[in-house]
């Protein structure tokens, strides 16, 4: 929250925090680039305080994800084009990140782009469907070849129904 | 020059972000070397995670010795006898064998460190604990798979191994040693307790040797003194590859 003191400009209207905020969210992962950081979760907080210096924070999937420092940069660049010139984008541990956080419409855009997604969890943990679905031909046959593929945050598998090879982003 | 006064804890952080560095390096170099396609993969996922945790380790650490350093300085501006890692992160990769055995040993000392850590009473070590142990228990899973698959494989896996085990063993009594500064922070509630640790990692690598078919090495040498700077011969060479590029154009950028 916003505090003012006295004698110091009014607090920005929630309409700029949220502008900035939806501004921030529309940066894509530039390793999963039909993912927005929002669809991802890892946006965690934007704020403006009474003299527009805008604080947005971000939390990396993986401790070691590369592409965090890049989309630190996008989302200061993003907020300064849209006429704020005081950014900064620090960078949150906890709570740590968690598949969870996945908006459904990341999961439905995954699936599209032929990554399966993360399966959703109940409040204990429990995975909600056991079978990682094939994101080509919905197969619920799929298996795991490797528990590490092409980023930190996804898993290789091969779907026994059309045989083809896929990505699973793996529930963490 | 230093006027804030260095807290004990960065000498507890360094040691921890230390040890992630070295063995992140040293299962970097199985890149393109790998027994298999998904291997390689995997264990530069691992040294990923690995280098990450390193990275916000060095930054804490940074906070609390007061000297203002980067993660860069730690990483690539100090001497040998300035780097407080483990003996056992350090040792060359061997064959897949002694790499499957090393991380075995390690990521089931790592994985309870941070399950302790991530009650510390330092929150910047605690959220960088938390993080980890999501991490570092698929590392596990990973060793553990490969000790079983290959410790009860082949009479060939099997041999190569039981030598892993028998050459890296001696190298875990250093983990859970103690000393009085690590005593404190223990009671300051920010370090793990390393008789906890031995607790609970012997509790987790036992049943995965028995059920590998393997005999944890019986032997009395038990090598230590990375915690006080002092390395095994390796890591000379292993630092001086790690560092040269950094240390030829100082202040390169990308």
């Amino acid at each position: 929250m916003v505090t003012t003191r006295g004698g110091a400009p009014a607090a920005s209207p929630p309409a700029v925090v949220d502008r900035i905020r939806r501004l921030a969210g529309e940066v894509v992962d530039p390793e999963i680039p039909v993912l927005t950081i929002e669809d991802l979760g890892i946006l965690r907080d934007a704020r403006v305080d009474a003299f527009g210096h805008v604080e947005i924070d971000v939390t990396p999937t993986y401790s070691g994800c590369p592409a965090l420092d890049l989309i630190r940069a996008d989302v200061a660049q993003r907020v300064r084009d849209a006429g704020y010139p005081n950014v900064t984008v620090n960078v949150v541990l906890s709570p740590a990140w968690t598949t969870d956080w996945m908006s459904d419409a990341g999961r439905r855009k995954l699936r599209e782009y032929g990554i399966a997604p993360p399966r959703a969890r109940d409040a204990g943990m429990t995975l909600l469907q056991l079978a990682v679905e094939c994101p080509v031909c919905g197969s619920a046959h799929t298996g795991e070849v490797a528990r590490f593929a092409s980023t930190p945050c996804q898993a290789l598998r091969r779907c026994a129904g059309c045989a083809e090879p896929f990505h699973h982003f793996k529930e963490h | 020059m230093n006027t804030v006064a260095a807290d004990p804890a960065g000498a507890y952080t360094l040691r921890h972000a230390d040890d992630c560095l070295m063995l992140s390096h040293r299962l970097a170099e199985w890149s393109s070397r790998a027994p298999t396609l998904e291997e390689d993969v995997a264990l530069t996922n691992i040294a990923l995670d690995l280098l990450g945790q390193a990275r916000a380790l060095y930054t804490r650490t940074a906070e609390l010795d007061g000297t203002g350093r980067g993660e860069d300085d730690y990483a690539f501006l100090r001497e040998e006898r300035e780097f407080v890692n483990c003996l056992l992160v350090e040792q060359e990769n061997g064959d897949f064998a002694t790499t499957v055995v090393r991380q075995l040993l390690f990521s089931t000392y790592q994985l309870e460190t941070w399950k302790a850590l991530s009650a510390s009473t330092d929150t910047t070590v605690a959220a960088i604990a938390a993080k980890a142990v999501k991490e570092v228990t698929y590392h596990l899973d990973h060793a553990t798979q490969w000790t079983l698959r290959l410790g009860d494989g082949t009479a060939e896996s099997h041999r190569r191994m039981q030598a892993a085990l028998e050459r890296l063993w001696p190298y875990t009594s250093e983990l859970f040693e103690t000393d009085a500064a690590t005593d404190e922070l223990v009671a300051r509630g920010v370090a793990a307790d390393p008789a906890l640790l031995r607790i609970a990692w012997t509790a987790c690598v036992e049943p995965v040797l028995r059920e590998a078919t393997l005999e944890p090495a019986s032997t009395s040498w038990t090598p230590t003194g990375g915690r006080r700077g002092l390395h095994t011969e390796c890591f000379g060479y292993m630092l001086a590859e790690m560092q040269h590029l950094h240390r030829s154009h100082p202040g390169a950028r990308w």
